[in-house]
């Protein structure tokens, strides 16, 4: 049996994205360190699709794990990234573990359609709490890692980089480990029919609970990264606009390897920029085309295109 | 005393036109299971033809009763151009495919609808401010309604009862339910199940079409309307149930009232409360208030 | 043989590019100003797209030399000027990205910018990492420079502080005998800010008043029924509305045939720009405000009479007050730019010193960068009462607010300016 590249593959990829950071354009560093955020959520919802659920409130998650890691500078005034990290993952490992206890019984659009009214309620709460600055949101200014101060510094830029860099290695390394795994094969089997995994013993709700988990997790953490990175957060990020972005950028991907997302993520954030720049009376437009196009011709996600090129070498 | 009377018209008033613009999209998911997010479009569309058409009807001094059959002609239009045009030119390839492939279709029609409308009518907003006030106004507890709020109410009424009458004793109609029942016995039997989509997807763009020209008179449409429309829509039909005309007209009721409610005695809980009530609902009834019976297959 | 020719290619090269870059000096290369409003949504209608007409005209005027006194200098001291337009549409962490590739991608000297109070929150830090002089011209919220200090962000119109003030003062002044009031606000930032203002000012200045009911609907909810029957039933004796764009539009169309302003009085804040679009639906006897002595309020003066102009030909109607804020950015900026080349260098921090605390004039008249450490402008404001004349709305028994009643001093926050008393600065 041929050795799984994947992690090797990974390791390269993360190594080289760390050397040309400092030599990448300032907005090339933004626009990659933001598309591995999101690519990180999307990781998340790519195990839920695996698992045969689609959530349209996982900006729920992905705001909680923002406002965690913002209301620890705002209202604690500890600005260090590696606790802010810690406090989102904390925050929404708790509230995926309460509210999946509701949602692990549903399926296919009515776990959507929860998932979105959860999603909701959240963007209602913060819109109604002018401490954290209603619908405006607030800046939050992360200013140490693990206790060094980088706020200042040259570097400061690159250290955000690189710290999602690492996250997303981590979370691409972690994800392929657990799909490979015994829980990860039976989500593909969940997906494909519930009924007979539970006469095989094993308890479905149990396992799209834990999955449920860990993409909110996913999710939290895309989320604090992406608010360290842009120094802003607003109740937009929990609006079902913002989930379906994610759910799009999934299905844009496909399941098919732990790079789609990040390749789908990055290549939507691209085609959104650019079409901001050249088209700005009519990027929607654009977007939409070009997703027609893709989803007719690549049915498979973005993700079949190199997985063809496999195949016929 | 007089605070009940205007909870309950208002909450009526407000439950006749989500019922309106719920319906197309209840129909198309019952029939086809396609998730119409464009039906936001259809709506913004309709709302657009019948704002314009309707403010030139009456800029040229044509009389102004006029214009409320200018409206719906409009939306009529609006809807046999625009379903048949994405069903044929587009959904017709997608069937068979992942149904969240086909809400992802539907997405990205919305995104170029919406650019669409920006470019044919721009972004100011379009308002005709005579066809609500003209049909005068009945005052009751002490407030002002117009009377084309009962208008409204009609409509609705006569929405569903129409369409259930159609679903129940027409030929059509039962063709139409066996395919929401069951697609492939139903095809098995020998209907034409193509054509059936084909009809269900253009009446439900009319419906949604003419969900935006009887609002048009009481807004000023504005590019985002469709967005706004569409998640109201979206929470009324799973209330009700995927594919159930009574349940979404119980579930604009209960989400009319809600609101009202909401408004009249506790105006910071209007922000949520639709989907406090979605979530409520979904957790004691999972599958929406009436949902049609599916088996399991193993 | 091969590396002669190689090395002799090389210097060649770089002799010819070093030629062209000495030749290019700043002199001829436009000065690339980006500008970012909306396009899209419902904030492009009644603020954005004027806005970018207005900035059009303008840089049009500017590059013919034809502005009047003492702009009359072509471009920015002679330079002519480059408009750059995006869109302010996608919310916060998109507007960042997009400022993020407008200045290094697309390269601007320059950043005018920013209808949202979040997106204007949002960019700040940014333009100080990015280090480019980035002109907010239009938000509302004091946040912006009460909540942090920026070397690099200008601010060149007043913030909403003194919609509220001068609107509760101008409100008193014509009904005094007004007893309770209530209040329909879009439920986002702007709109619980307005109110939270205006029921401050309340407070200290009738503090008997009564509050009957505070309406927040959904933004964008364009149906109003349940709150137009709930303030009819409230009775008020006053409306205050921060309403805007389509939003107020459907709210007066809902609310005009329910006689709702038979029983109360209507205050809107912000309801300047859409004037010329509801006669017939705005009631007589409604008190308007354009968020500073603009559109309507603007003086005569030959420059309120030469961006009428301009506005006009581009644009087939009169300039509202988006178009006055945008015309102060690019004044302000102009005076900055022109004041550090009198006296030798353009450099960003040159322009920087004497941008912060100069006073210029504009089509609404005087601006003084008085705040936020010389960054946020303040000016006086103005509010009227509507009128229908031979089926246009007109604004009459207008009455000006100078700064120093409407503006809290440097040093305060607004909300608590408001709550001591609104002591006059001195200015």
């Amino acid at each position: 049996m041929k050795k799984d590249p994947t992690i090797a593959v990974l390791a390269a990829a993360s190594l080289m994205l760390l050397a040309i950071g400092p030599v990448l354009p300032r907005w090339a560093m933004f626009l990659i360190n933001v598309s591995l955020c999101y690519g990180i959520v999307v990781l998340g919802m790519m195990l839920l699709m695996r698992t045969g659920v689609v959530s349209f409130g996982h900006g729920l998650y992905y705001c909680l794990g923002a406002y965690a890691a913002g209301t620890l500078d705002q209202v604690y005034k500890i600005s260090d990234m590696s606790v802010m990290l810690l406090a989102a993952i904390l925050v929404t490992a708790s509230v995926s573990a309460a509210l999946g206890l509701l949602l692990r019984k549903y399926r296919d659009i009515f776990f959507a359609m929860l998932s979105l009214a959860f999603s909701m309620i959240l963007y209602g709460l913060l819109v109604k709490t002018s401490a954290l600055g209603s619908s405006d949101g607030f800046n939050i200014a992360a200013s140490k890692i693990a206790g060094i101060t980088v706020a200042g510094t040259a570097g400061e830029r690159y250290v955000r980089y690189a710290l999602t860099v690492v996250c997303a290695f981590l979370a691409g390394v972690f994800m392929h480990k657990y799909v490979t795994s015994h829980m990860g094969r039976l989500a593909l089997a969940i997906r494909d029919n519930e009924l007979r995994v539970e006469y095989m013993g094993a308890s479905v709700p149990n396992i799209i609970h834990v999955n449920y988990m860990i993409s909110a997790v996913m999710a939290g953490i895309g989320g604090a990264l992406v608010a360290i990175a842009v120094g802003h957060i607003d109740p937009e990020m929990a609006y079902w606009t913002t989930s379906g972005e994610f759910v799009f950028v999934g299905i844009l991907s496909g399941t098919g390897s732990i790079f789609a997302p990040f390749l789908g993520a990055f290549i939507f954030e691209t085609i959104r920029s650019f079409a901001y720049e050249y088209s700005p009376n009519t990027w929607q437009l654009a977007l939409g085309i070009t997703m027609l196009v893709v989803i007719m011709f690549l049915p498979g996600g973005l993700w079949s295109l190199f997985m063809r090129k496999r195949k016929a070498a | 005393m007089g605070h009940l009377v205007a909870v309950l018209l208002d909450g009526l008033i407000y439950a006749s036109w989500l019922f309106i613009i719920a319906v197309g999209l209840t129909l198309i998911y019952g029939v086809m299971k396609i998730l119409n997010i464009a039906h936001g479009s259809l709506y913004a569309l309709g709302a657009y033809s019948a704002a314009s058409l309707g403010g030139y009807w009456l800029n040229h001094g044509y009389p102004p009763m006029g214009s409320y059959a200018v409206m719906l002609a409009a939306a009529i239009v609006v809807g046999l151009i625009a379903g048949p045009v994405i069903e044929r030119g587009l959904l017709r390839f997608m069937y068979g495919k992942d149904e969240i492939v086909l809400v992802l279709v539907t997405y990205a029609v919305f995104l170029i609808l919406e650019d669409f409308v920006k470019l044919v009518w721009g972004v100011d907003p379009y308002f005709i401010a005579q066809p609500y006030g003209l049909l005068g106004s009945f005052d009751i507890a002490d407030l002002t309604y117009p009377n084309y709020n009962l208008l409204l109410f009609c409509a609705a009424v006569f929405l569903g009862v129409s369409l259930a009458w159609v679903l129940a004793r027409t030929r059509q109609g039962k063709m139409l339910a066996a395919v929401i029942h069951d697609r492939e016995m139903s095809a098995a039997m020998g209907i034409n199940v193509g054509r059936v989509y084909f009809i269900t997807f253009t009446v439900g763009a009319m419906l949604g079409a003419l969900g935006g020209a009887l609002t048009a008179p009481m807004i000023s449409v504005q590019p985002g309307i469709g967005a706004e429309t569409i998640v109201l829509a979206f929470a009324v039909v799973v209330i009700g149930g995927l594919g159930s005309l009574p349940g979404a007209a119980l579930a604009a009721l209960l989400v009319g009232l809600v609101r009202s409610a909401a408004v009249h005695y506790r105006p910071e809980l209007d922000l949520f409360s639709i989907y406090l009530v979605m979530a409520v609902v979904l957790i004691i009834r999972p599958k929406g208030l009436f949902s049609v019976q599916e088996a399991r297959k193993i | 043989m091969n590396k002669n020719w190689k090395s002799l290619t090389v210097t060649m090269l770089t002799a010819l590019l070093s030629g062209i870059s000495i030749g290019c000096d700043a002199q001829d290369k436009p000065i690339r100003i980006g500008l970012v409003t909306f396009l899209s949504g419902p904030a492009a209608g009644p603020f954005g797209v004027p806005a970018k007409l207005a900035a059009e005209a303008i840089v049009d005027s500017l590059n013919a030399g034809k502005a009047p006194a003492p702009y009359a200098a072509k471009g920015f001291g002679g330079t002519p000027l480059e408009l750059v337009v995006i869109d302010e549409a996608g919310g916060a962490t998109k507007q960042v990205a997009e400022l993020r590739n407008l200045v290094e991608r697309q390269d601007v000297d320059f950043v005018i910018g920013y209808i949202g109070s979040g997106d204007c929150l949002a960019v700040a830090p940014v333009a100080e990492e990015l280090k480019k002089i980035t002109v907010l011209f239009d938000c509302g919220t004091p946040r912006v420079f009460e909540d942090a200090s920026y070397k690099y962000v200008f601010r060149t119109r007043p913030h909403a502080t003194m919609d509220a003030v001068a609107g509760a003062m101008y409100l008193l002044e014509n009904r005094p005998g007004m007893k309770s009031y209530g209040g329909i606000n879009q439920n986002y930032a702007y709109g619980q800010d307005s109110w939270a203002d205006f029921t401050a000012v309340m407070a200290t200045l009738k503090p008997e008043a009564v509050i009957t009911t505070s309406q927040m609907p959904k933004f964008g909810a364009g149906q109003y029924g349940p709150e137009i029957s709930s303030l009819l039933q409230s009775n008020s004796d006053v409306i205050h509305s921060s309403l805007w764009g389509g939003d107020l539009e459907a709210f007066m169309l809902q609310a005009a045939p329910r006689n709702l302003f038979a029983r109360s009085q209507l205050i809107l804040v912000a309801g300047e720009p859409y004037l010329h679009r509801l006669p017939g639906s705005i009631p007589d006897g409604t008190i308007i405000g354009a968020r500073g002595a603009s559109g309507v309020y603007a003086q005569k003066s030959p420059l309120n009479d030469w961006l009428r102009q301009i506005y006009k030909e581009r644009a087939d109607i009169y300039p509202n007050y988006p178009a006055y804020s945008v015309a102060q950015a690019f004044l302000g900026l102009k005076t900055a730019y022109e004041k550090a080349k009198a006296l030798g260098t353009t450099g960003t921090d040159d322009i920087i010193k004497v941008f912060e605390y100069e006073t210029f004039e504009s089509p609404s008249g005087k601006v003084m960068m008085k705040l936020g450490k010389g960054h946020q402008a303040v000016a006086g404001t103005a509010y009227g009462t509507t009128r229908t004349v031979n089926g246009q709305i007109t604004v009459g028994n207008i009455k000006y607010y100078p700064v120093e009643r409407v503006q809290p001093p440097e040093g305060i926050k607004s909300i608590d300016w408001i709550k001591a008393g609104m002591k006059p600065g001195k200015w």
